[in-house]
């Protein structure tokens, strides 16, 4: 694990793994999109409402996975201080965020025919919507950070203070009565017919290899900033 | 303490850090508990009933065989229950949600009248975890014509 740490090896891995990731998580969520959207049968009482689900649970999950990636890398970044981590903390805010905001978006327009409205202040619902504003606050501190010449350890501190958000989303449903229904899939049972089921997890598997792949080529374009950085400085310093 | 190599301070030092900041959110959370409830539910609402007028929300199951029509063709009637058999009846005008059914979970936002029926100026349709294909509920049926079919040939 630390020899991934090195930023040449760590290039040497991810020159192949990001297309690969890109265009394998491409081919996989469209796949299962379009079997959701145009094979699946409709719902009992959802009807046709039900495909929106093959959208929103996958970006749900990533929304939320996105954080655990900001919270970990964050911790590896305090505690053994890889460079490396902080920026694959700092790759991962977009793409999280972005997830975060379809996650809203899809459950909202899912709301009006079903719940009878569009928004909600129930505990599902808003700590989502903390959860997007969280990304909001971290991308600008991570930038702030950067720009200002602040330590890397604020923004780090900051991601993993917000982890304390990622239980609360998913506890939302089971402490408090909400209007969201509760879980779904919990420990090895699920209340999703297996003709649901099967294209759900497909494009799980989709949304998530997108996610890898754009969060290590996100990198990868930090990385080439920082190189590219410290060669005009050297530049600088030699016509001096 | 000073034998140890500085990331293993700072390993315990954030595990200390996680481990204050993991207990301070599950407090609140704690303490919330009652608070962050979307709804009242029935057995709530009959043992610690809000005041008269409040706006609250009360949720549950629409009582199946309550729910009626009143004669204006607008308003409708229907007792919503909870998990131990207690029961609120509710009065609604207006329309309500499409997944508004017999046996099925509603939130209703309005407030405890008077006479302790509940007077809803929303209804929101909650849907419960279960995903089911149409296809497959009506099995039955379809399998019901089916073997009428075939036991009712050559009877005429």
């Amino acid at each position: 694990m630390h020899g991934f740490a090195n930023p040449k090896r760590f290039l040497s891995l991810a020159n192949w793994l990001t297309p690969l990731l890109l265009g394998s998580g491409l081919l996989v969520s469209a796949g299962a999109l379009f079997w959701g959207l145009f094979r699946v049968a409709p719902d009992r009482l959802m009807g046709e409402t039900v495909r929106i689900l093959f959208l929103h649970v996958p970006t749900a999950w990533l929304g939320m996975g996105g954080w655990s990636v900001i919270a970990l890398s964050s911790l590896a970044f305090l505690v053994w201080r890889h460079p490396l981590a902080a920026l694959a903390a700092r790759a991962a805010a977009v793409p999280g965020f972005v997830f975060t905001v379809i996650c809203l978006a899809t459950g909202s327009i899912w709301g009006r025919p079903t719940w009878g409205t569009w928004w909600v202040w129930d505990g599902r619902l808003t700590s989502m919507l903390v959860l997007a504003f969280l990304y909001l606050a971290y991308i600008a501190l991570a930038q702030a950070a950067e720009r200002e010449g602040v330590s890397p350890r604020i923004p780090a501190i900051f991601g993993l203070l917000g982890a304390i958000n990622i239980p609360i989303i998913n506890r939302s449903v089971v402490w408090w009565n909400s209007l969201h229904q509760p879980p779904s899939i919990t420990m090895g049972k699920s209340a999703i017919d297996a003709q649901f089921l099967v294209p759900l997890m497909v494009a799980v598997l989709g949304f998530s290899l997108l996610f890898g792949g754009v969060v290590l080529a996100r990198m990868r374009a930090l990385l080439a900033d920082i190189q590219a950085e410290a060669r005009l400085r050297r530049r600088a310093m030699e016509a001096a | 303490m000073s034998a140890w190599k500085p990331k293993h301070q700072r390993l315990v030092l954030v595990a200390l850090a996680l481990v204050a900041l993991v207990g301070a959110g599950l407090l609140a959370a704690y303490a919330l508990r009652n608070q962050a409830s979307y709804f009242y539910l029935p057995e709530q609402m009959l043992s610690d009933p809000p005041a008269v007028g409040q706006a609250v929300r009360l949720g549950g199951m629409v009582e199946k065989g309550s729910l009626q029509t009143a004669p204006d063709g607008v308003t409708l009637t229907f007792a919503v229950t909870g998990n131990d058999g207690s029961r609120v009846p509710v009065r609604f005008s207006g329309i309500a949600p499409d997944l508004f059914i017999e046996g099925s979970g509603v939130v209703a936002e309005g407030r405890l009248g008077p006479d302790g029926t509940f007077v809803a100026d929303t209804l929101l349709a909650k849907h419960d975890e279960n995903y089911v294909p149409r296809e497959l509920q009506e099995m039955d049926e379809h399998q019901a014509a089916k073997m009428a079919e075939e036991t009712t040939v050559g009877i005429e």
